[in-house]
């Protein structure tokens, strides 16, 4: 149900990235391609589109394994520079997760609170090679006696240290708006009331996921940038919906698929790995993420092709629709209006910002696209995420 | 023709004497309030965008200072540290005076010091701590 018409194969791209053949050009580079081209001529020319995005993405996070300590011990509580990890894995495993807040934040008691400090600095704090208390807590068994452990260390000290996102780089995504008379502190940012200002989180026409909207070619096994190291997708993501509104093209409108990826925090960059402190909201971490999305057929040309006019995305109220639970998009603008700086909504002309980096995603496809064409293969998906049949209207 | 944002303070000693008039009419400067604050019998706080040659900011601001009204230069107060920075976006969404605002050719985030009124919400809009300094109205 889910496998595309392929005319030009994964081992003829493979084959031509090998001998550094292959046409790359990154996804912002590709509608002008299409446009004075065709899709058909762009399909033949061009073997691997690369994409980008750089933003906040929750559902991140790390396993890490700190190594056997002498005497042994089976650590159940772990914390890392005071943020619990939750180690009820193994003797000394843990997984650290970006939105944890380090024990004895006031959090939202003096609202918006600050959020300085969580799980995504922790492993921004480590990928920095900077030192880490580590601390970690047991009952004590007739094999792993002892109780209390502390250390400092950094990245090199641990045995693993693996970033597990379970949802990252979500296809498209709400616009977010304050209908209400209040400013409020959202993850979309600090919005203004009376709809004083609109933000968004997509890289658009880089965005890794918009490129590939029915999943042909990325699943488990997909090779991507991750935080500056080589990653891959593991699984499709928590939340992952292949079946969300689309528009006459087949593109995605609403929120739609997600998915998981991982990689070696040990060759990772802070460049492209931040912790974020979202004020009134939380702790997270900021993802630099980009897939090489190979063009196997005249579709993909098309839709790689797609620019950011012809990407849409639904405006949402964060003041009382979206906390209530109320999904009932105001309008739906296109990425070339948001990032034009203002959107039209009701007849009212609203100031828009992005908060995702779009010079970090373009930098991210450009590193990807330098990589395929110095034999950075194409991973063959070896389990296709969900997806729904192709049917152009 | 240059143009500054200050904050001028006006402890209650003189926050009743006629002064902001004459930099209109001695110094030809052209002024805008931006922001004002005032606390009765305690304390007056007030943001002017000033326009003038370098040599009549100069004397204006010379002139405040001799009158006991303290000047701060918005411009010095809120800091981007530009190594930090990752060009999100974040503090444009809030910024009040487009002193923040997005290069639409490269979609980087310039800050135009000149422009800031250091209202601080950038510094919490922002991720990853990359502004910082004093906002005014935190102190107040």
């Amino acid at each position: 149900m889910n496998s595309p018409e392929i005319k030009k194969t994964y081992e003829e791209i493979n084959s031509k990235i090998r001998k550094g053949k292959a046409v790359v050009v990154t996804a912002d580079e590709m509608p002008a391609i299409v446009k004075s081209e065709g899709v058909k001529k762009a399909f033949e020319k061009v073997d691997v589109v690369t994409t980008g995005t750089f933003g906040v993405m929750c559902s991140s996070g790390a396993f890490i394994n700190f190594g056997h300590t002498k005497p042994k011990i089976r650590a159940s509580k772990v914390w890392l520079n005071d943020v619990e990890a939750y180690g009820g894995i193994a003797a000394v495993d843990c997984y650290i997760g970006a939105t944890q807040v380090r024990d004895n934040d006031p959090l939202n008691m003096v609202h918006p609170g600050e959020f300085s400090y969580g799980g995504g600095h922790v492993i921004e704090d480590l990928i920095a090679g900077k030192p880490v208390k580590l601390r970690a807590k047991s009952y004590g068994t007739d094999c792993y006696p002892l109780r209390d452990y502390e250390k400092t260390v950094t990245i090199t000290d641990l045995r693993n240290a693996f970033l597990y996102n379970p949802r990252n780089s979500y296809q498209n995504y709400n616009t977010a708006i304050n209908l209400s008379k209040k400013m409020i502190y959202t993850y979309m940012g600090i919005l203004k009331p009376d709809m004083g200002n609109i933000t968004y989180s997509s890289a658009g026409v880089l965005s890794p996921l918009l490129n590939d909207p029915y999943y042909w070619t990325i699943g488990t096994g997909t090779k991507i940038f991750l935080g500056g190291a080589a990653g891959a997708v593991t699984w499709q993501g928590t939340q992952h919906d292949p079946s969300p509104e689309r528009d006459e093209n087949g593109m995605v409108i609403g929120g739609s698929g997600t998915i998981a990826v991982t990689g070696d925090m040990k060759e990772m960059s802070t460049d492209f790995i931040r912790g974020a402190s979202i004020t009134g909201y939380g702790c997270s971490l900021m993802v630099g993420l980009g897939i090489p999305i190979p063009i196997l057929n005249e579709e993909l040309a098309f839709f790689t092709g797609l620019s950011d006019s012809e990407i849409r995305a639904n405006v949402i109220d964060y003041g009382i629709d979206y906390p209530d639970g109320n999904y009932r998009p105001v309008k739906e603008v296109t990425y070339a209006e948001l990032k034009s700086g203002t959107v039209e909504i009701n007849g009212r002309r609203v100031p828009s910002a992005p908060l995702s980096s779009y010079p970090k995603a373009k930098k991210i496809a450009g590193i990807l696209k330098d990589w395929v064409e110095h034999g950075f293969t194409i991973g063959i998906p070896q389990v296709q995420i969900p997806s729904i049949p192709y049917n152009k209207k | 023709m240059k143009s500054v944002n200050v904050l001028l303070i006006f402890k209650k000693d003189i926050m009743y004497k006629p002064i902001i008039y004459r930099i209109a009419r001695d110094f030809d400067i052209v002024f805008n309030v931006l922001e004002a604050k005032i606390l009765p019998k305690l304390e007056g706080r007030l943001i002017l965008g000033l326009k003038g040659t370098d040599q009549q900011l100069e004397k204006t601001i010379k002139y405040f200072t001799d009158e006991g009204v303290e000047v701060q230069v918005l411009a010095d107060m809120i800091i981007r540290d530009e190594k930090i920075c990752v060009h999100c976006g974040a503090c444009t969404a809030v910024c009040r005076v487009d002193a923040l605002y997005i290069d639409r050719e490269t979609m980087e985030v310039r800050f135009d010091a000149d422009k800031c009124v250091a209202c601080g919400l950038c510094r919490m809009a922002c991720p990853v701590k990359a502004m910082s300094g004093n906002a005014i109205d935190r102190e107040i």
